[in-house]
């Protein structure tokens, strides 16, 4: 089949009529054209069916032809949950059904449909739980049974990406109101974005026939859209959506792939309404539609929605979609107006004038199926006799096609996440918002306006007022807008003792559902919402919030207005996560040797967001390549790239004062050209980090901090120094500096080679710090030395601006290479530390650990009246301690049979916890297992033992041990 | 089908009056024996485990939104106890206990559904600290593994075990972590109290504690004052503004922390996922969404408004670990207001004003402590004000005496 069928221009406004496009839904092939969606190309070719509902498996088909309904949700190849009026058909796109068992056409669980009465709301709350267990195996079941699409699990995402836009004024919406406001405010000067999600420019101008001769709408909008278009101060976005509000102004502006993040000054919200459906039996079938829907099918896609049509109607927009379906050839059998009379009786009159017959006080009932429910064969049209009441006299009418139209909705999503209220205007029975936020405007039939005059008038109103605030255009009157035009049927409700009325299509919601759960308790309409799931589907109740308001409303004694409706959150629409994620970055940093420890055979692992070198060779020799590392280190020369240690510099005449408070030790009588270790509690007590404070003039520390820790400790810095105000330049160098540390009884022999300054013992002694150069062929490298002692050795840091770190690893490897330098890496530096006793805070730290449990009592001043934490320290060091970390041993042996405690393994005390392991490696400089642990403070006397239970829950005993492990004097590192 | 939808299909005149889970509102009384502040989960529990243990039923729980309208609404209903400390693991392992008993209990069901929790380590730190919390989740009889790449594979075909530079190197599975639907507890809950005699009023805010020699005498609410024995406070993400009223103050700062869920799709992961190096956790609920939470917003408010920014990281980082989760569409986003402590862990128990009980500074883990949470305050509340020796470690006063209960690592992203 193809596109024969369809209506002559000027219908089908976004079809080009000379580009077929062929297609597939469910395996079977259709042509349409190109502009069609997926479901005018369907409904073109008489494929109504395009799901099936989420509980009763119910048949489905297009209920507003603007993607504002989940009636159309289909899969595409990598795609679940696609709307198919708002996807448009591409050349060979596969298109399925999802939710189904079996075929779309025979799904086996629409049988489900059958057992409704068995499903009262919130059924799985009473159900599925005797006996105890059972849930476990009806769970597995009702999963299978929920969710609507597949998702496809190879799937990628693809390219997206974002971009920053800001503007005078955004207009969202290009309807009337829209329009009109977009060049008003351009017109005053503003720069403006429009915002449309659809293809054209003209919202309601595009399908609604606004008058009985059906020519004055094209008119205004050709008009308008044409100096809209030419308008330099306009930026036209279309097959866009704004997708939310945040605060001031802040909108995400969804085009394809991009997301645009857009800040206005003013925000014109001309979003529209959704119009809304009557509350009958079987009104979800395939046929029957909004009144908007078959204009759209009809002027957008040139689709004839039917042969034979019935309006179902509580305004005088249905009159209108009458004359369009007969213009287009389509029988009207009759219109149903639940009100007594028109508010137009002109518009009234070319109806009957074209034979059609209008039915005043009058209802569908219920709506007829076909076979299988695919289809709406007729209806059963009741006088309404009451509120939601109707008389038993029954007149059945034939038709295939059913419009509704129950009133408006305003789409007030965006401006409920602004702050806005809803209120109930009982008389006009309709929702309005009030108590906009400053700088956020609206327009239109979102503000209640439906005429064409005045909502033209309210995007002027709008536009002069935005301008007003940002002091652009000239002083104008503000136009009045009057709009007497009443959209909404205050009861389109009629309950059916067969049921299947739907109020919400998405979650198969009836009547008595939203009913029945107000009688069990729920009262609140949030709670209505939670209890039976109104509104929490994908079209998040466009078209369930306002039925189910007066539902509840009428249930429980209170007004609509109080009753409400539920919280609307963002995203307005469903949207793709690699949308808002937008291009994929992964940070990570390398250091300046980065490429020499890959060359070398490094394994490199992560330490915080830098790469680091564990140790050099093959992970299956891990323990050898750490032994032989660790052996150079302790008997010749090795070096490690400590470039990603922290590096923070203070300059000015506080710099003493700022680390005096900031670190533990004390700080204002540290010589130049010396280090001094250099702790940071926080203000409970607890130790946070550590490093080497370096002083090179009066006024100039630089300290080094924790690789993972440098960031916070240099916030903090800042932070205290916004209150302190002292009068210091605190910097973080991190990244300015490369640095290695030279290590090993020959580290002096391999640094005289490099450099002019005195190395030896006496001039340059453990813990000084000197500033000079290092040698290279090329010239001089700019340095500072530290002589430090972590790994317990004679060693050197040498740091150095980081575009010379390779120069620097390069001329430290060829100057070692006579006595056999080897590079280390960071397992076997945990390795040797741990043979000397010193912690690694965050391993050998937890959040609750503080100076004495980590016995680091001599690295704080008491005597100085304050530093960070100070206060917090007195009092824990005062208190009772309940664990200290002890250095412990435990015989090599162990290793063989799998028995070694490993970090993070408890330490135990008779039947309680009362501490765990931090470090334990073995040592072959001892040939031991060691490690440090917190144990309680009752069992860390040397020499005692205390029980770890290891892996498989076996306990060993291990015996503390004074730190350090290795070189108990201190000899080694102070050569 | 189960017999018991058989009995309401069958029956024309469904629902009938003892059908109702929530009595309709009532007038609220010049005086109760104990008063709760707020209706969420916590408050009902309180309520429930009071009349049901303690034969307390003049009891009127005041909650100013709706039932279980606050974080019992908004938080990701996760369920578990892989805490770190001792004391920790011991209460919220005795909630998870209390837990898997309450549809059968309420005779509602809670929809509780033990998946298993995965929380994924991408450094070494990570492993050394999901060890730690295997072994004292193992001592307390609480089922949790430290598990490799190969398992993890298994458990969770669709992960990606490469994203980025972070490839995920182990795993801390806690088969006893779960769901529930989080509504349902609250309701089942308030359905148990309210039968037993205790009164639930919704729309009803204290609006201030009335005091007599240091000694609660009352509340000041929106419908009028109300005389009390006994007042609880309950009120999650606004225990200091409660605090305040009763005249102290709590060592507590309050965050935002936002939340989201895609369109449902049909299952396909059945733990929740965790990784704490991206902030991230992921699951899917019964009906098929994906949830998605993460990182508390970075500073402190009261406002539940979402925000953009969060978004977008959160999702880039869900879709470094389920990259096919691109293609998903995100459908709601919403925020809660978490009252944090210095420690992560709760203060309960008495309060500087006498027969003034606090159950605060719930930030991110208070849905899983709702019942072990009730049955303990309700103990408080029928001692006269004797702590169980189950919630002593939580005490206010532990800010004072630096006997923190730290459980920072084992809450982050983890929720």
């Amino acid at each position: 089949m193809s596109g024969e069928q369809r209506l002559a221009a000027p219908m089908g406004l976004l079809i080009e009529r000379d580009q077929p496009v062929s297609f597939s839904f469910e395996g079977r092939h259709y042509r349409g054209y190109k502009g069609d969606t997926i479901a005018s190309a369907l409904i073109g070719n008489g494929q109504w069916l395009m799901s099936r509902s989420f509980k009763y498996h119910r048949p489905r088909s297009a209920l507003t032809m603007a993607g504002q309904d989940a009636n159309t949700l289909v899969q595409l190849a990598s795609d679940p949950n696609v709307l198919a009026d708002r996807t448009p058909i591409a050349e060979a796109l596969r298109v399925e059904g999802q939710n189904y068992a079996g075929t779309l056409e025979n799904d086996r669980d629409a049988i489900l449909g059958k057992f409704g009465r068995f499903m009262p709301v919130g059924f799985y709350y009473r159900a599925f739980y005797k006996p105890k267990g059972i849930w476990d195996w009806w769970e597995k079941i009702i999963r299978k049974k929920a969710g609507l699409g597949t998702v496809d699990l190879t799937a990628t995402a693809g390219y997206h990406d974002k971009e920053f836009l800001h503007h005078d004024v955004v207009v969202v919406g290009s309807g009337p109101a829209g329009l009109q406001a977009a060049l008003t405010a351009a017109d005053g000067g503003a720069s403006v974005l429009l915002v449309e999600e659809n293809t054209l420019l003209g919202g309601s101008l595009t399908y609604s026939r606004f008058e009985s001769t059906g020519v004055h709408a094209d008119a205004v909008r050709s008009e308008l859209v044409s100096q809209v278009e030419q308008h330099a101060n306009i930026r036209v976005m279309t097959e866009a959506v704004c997708n939310a509000w945040f605060t001031d102004n802040w909108l995400p502006v969804i085009k394809g792939n991009r997301l645009y993040k857009v800040r206005a000054k003013e925000c014109i919200i001309a979003s529209g309404s959704y119009e809304q459906h009557v509350v009958f039996r079987n009104n979800d079938l395939p046929g029957v539609m909004m009144c908007s829907a078959a204009d759209r099918l009809m002027k957008l896609y040139a689709v004839s929605p039917g042969k034979r049509a019935v309006i179902l109607t509580g305004n005088d927009e249905g009159y209108l979609t009458a004359l369009n379906l007969a213009d287009q050839g389509t029988e009207v059998a009759a219109v149903i107006d639940m009100r007594a009379q028109p508010q137009s009786q002109s518009l009234a009159d070319a109806v009957s004038q074209r034979g059609i017959r209008i039915l005043h006080n009058s209802t569908v009932y219920e709506a007829l199926p076909t076979a299988g429910n695919l289809h709406v064969r007729g209806v059963d049209v009741r006088t309404i006799s009451g509120q939601g009441k109707v008389a038993p006299q029954s007149e059945i009418i034939d038709c295939d096609l059913l419009c509704m139209s129950a009133g408006f909705m305003p789409a007030y999503q965006l401006l409920c996440q602004a702050g806005a209220q809803l209120s109930y205007d009982d008389d006009k029975a309709r929702f309005e918002l009030t108590r906009l936020p400053q700088h956020l405007l609206i327009a239109g039939s979102v503000n209640g306006v439906y005429s064409l005059d005045a909502v033209m008038n309210d995007g002027k109103r709008a536009a002069l007022n935005a301008l007003q605030s940002l002091g652009l255009g000239q002083a104008q009157t503000l136009p009045e807008v009057h709009c007497e035009q009443q959209v909404n049927f205050n009861w389109p409700i009629f309950k059916h003792p067969q049921s299947k009325e739907f109020v919400d299509f998405d979650e198969d919601l009836q009547i008595k559902d939203i009913v029945n759960a107000t009688r069990v308790g729920y009262r609140d309409v949030q709670l209505v919402k939670r209890f039976s799931t109104v509104g929490m589907g994908p079209s998040q109740g466009r078209h369930s919030a306002l039925p189910t308001a007066r539902l509840v409303a009428n249930a429980t004694d209170r007004t609509v207005s109080e009753t409400g409706v539920t919280t609307a959150r963002p995203p307005f629409v469903a949207e793709k996560l690699a949308v808002i994620a937008g291009r994929s970055f992964d940070p990570y940093r390398q250091s300046a040797m980065h490429h020499r420890h890959v060359a070398l055979g490094a394994k490199m692992i992560p330490a915080g967001s830098w790469q680091r070198p564990a140790f050099y060779g093959a992970q299956e020799r891990r323990l050898e390549c750490i032994a032989a590392e660790a052996d150079a280190v302790r008997n010749n020369v090795a070096v490690i790239d400590v470039s990603t240690l922290g590096g923070i510099e203070l300059r000015g005449p506080d710099a003493a004062e700022m680390m005096n408070r900031i670190y533990t030790f004390g700080f204002l009588k540290q010589p130049v050209g010396r280090t001094r270790y250099a702790v940071l509690t926080n203000e409970q007590g607890v130790v946070v980090d550590d490093g080497v404070s370096c002083r090179f003039a009066d006024d100039c520390f630089y300290v080094t901090a924790t690789t993972t820790g440098v960031d916070g400790v240099y916030r903090n810095m800042t932070r205290w120094n916004a209150m302190w105000r002292l009068n210091v330049d605190i910097t973080n160098v991190t990244s300015a500096f490369a640095a290695v540390n030279l290590a090993g009884p020959n580290s002096r022999k391999v640094l005289e080679k490099l450099t002019e300054l005195d190395v030896s013992a006496a001039g340059f002694p453990y813990l000084a710090c000197r500033e000079g150069e290092i040698k290279t062929p090329l010239g001089n490298i700019p340095a500072r030395l530290l002589r430090v002692g972590f790994v317990g050795e004679l060693g050197y840091e040498i740091h150095v601006p980081s575009r010379y770190g390779e120069a620097l690893w390069d001329i430290i490897m060829e100057a070692g290479a006579e006595f056999g330098i080897r590079p280390f890496g960071v397992e076997t530096q945990r390795l040797l530390r741990l043979e000397k006793g010193h912690i690694i805070v965050s391993q050998d730290t937890d959040g609750m650990s503080h100076p004495g449990e980590l016995s680091l009592d001599w690295a704080i001043n008491r005597k100085k009246p304050f530093y960070v934490g100070c206060r917090s320290v007195d009092i824990v060091m005062a208190a009772e301690q309940t664990r200290k970390l002890v250095g412990f041993t435990l015989p090599a042996a162990l290793m063989k049979s799998g028995s070694k405690p490993e970090e993070g393994h408890l330490v135990l005390r008779g039947a309680d916890i009362s501490g765990n392991i931090t470090s334990c490696e073995y040592s072959p400089a001892l040939d031991a297992i060691i490690g440090l642990a917190y144990v309680g403070t009752d069992q860390a006397e040397n020499g005692s033992q205390f029980r770890v239970r290891v892996s498989g829950g076996r306990e060993v005993e291990a015996t503390v041990t004074a730190l350090p492990f290795y070189d108990p004097d201190n000899q080694r590192q102070e050569m | 089908m189960p017999f018991s939808l058989l009995k309401y299909g069958l029956n024309n005149d469904y629902p009938f009056e003892k059908d109702a889970d929530l009595p309709p509102p009532v007038p609220l009384k010049s005086h109760y024996d104990v008063v709760i502040i707020g209706g969420g989960g916590h408050g009902v529990a309180t309520a429930y485990y009071l009349a049901k243990y303690h034969g307390i039923t003049n009891v009127a729980i005041l909650e100013k939104g709706y039932l279980g309208g606050g974080n019992t609404a908004r938080n990701t209903a996760v369920i578990r106890s892989n805490y770190l400390t001792s004391e920790g693991v011991k209460f919220y392992a005795e909630s998870v206990k209390l837990y898997q008993e309450l549809s059968n209990e309420f005779d509602f069901n809670i929809m509780y559904s033990r998946r298993g929790q995965l929380t994924l380590a991408h450094t070494d730190s990570a492993i050394r600290a999901f060890r730690q919390r295997t072994e004292v989740n193992k001592h307390f009889g609480g089922k949790t593994e430290l598990i490799g790449p190969q398992e993890i594979r298994e458990l969770v075909p669709t992960l990606n075990m490469n994203p980025g530079h972070l490839p995920v190197l182990a795993g801390l599975w806690h088969m006893d972590g779960a769901t529930a639907r989080h509504d349902a507890v609250a309701w089942g809950y308030a359905k148990g109290a309210t039968q037993r005699g205790a009164e639930l009023h919704q729309l009803t805010e204290v609006t201030g504690i009335k005091t007599e020699n240091g000694k609660v005498v009352g509340v000041k609410t929106n419908r009028g004052d109300v005389g009390c024995g006994v007042a609880v406070q309950a009120v999650s993400g606004h225990s200091s503004l409660l605090a305040e009223m009763a005249g102290f103050r709590l060592p507590i700062v309050t965050y935002p922390l936002q939340a989201m869920v895609t369109q449902p799709v049909k299952p396909f992961l059945n733990p929740l996922v965790s990784s704490p190096a991206y902030h991230c956790y992921v699951q899917q609920t019964g009906r098929g969404e994906i949830v998605i939470g993460g990182g508390s917003d970075p500073y402190p408010l009261y406002g539940t408004r979402s925000d953009l920014n969060l978004k977008e990281g959160l999702l880039a980082h869900a879709i470094e670990l389920f990259p096919f989760m691109a293609n998903l569409k995100l459908m709601r986003q919403w925020a809660g207001i978490t009252d944090m402590t210095s420690d992560y862990s709760p203060i309960m128990g008495l309060s500087p004003v006498e027969n003034y009980y606090l159950d605060a500074g719930w930030g991110t883990w208070g849905f899983k402590s709702t019942p072990i949470c009730g049955k303990t305050m309700a103990e408080l509340v029928a001692s006269g004000g004797k702590v169980p020796d189950l919630i002593k470690p939580f005490a206010m006063d532990r800010f004072d005496t630096f006997r923190q209960v730290n459980e920072m690592g084992a809450t982050a992203a983890s929720h």
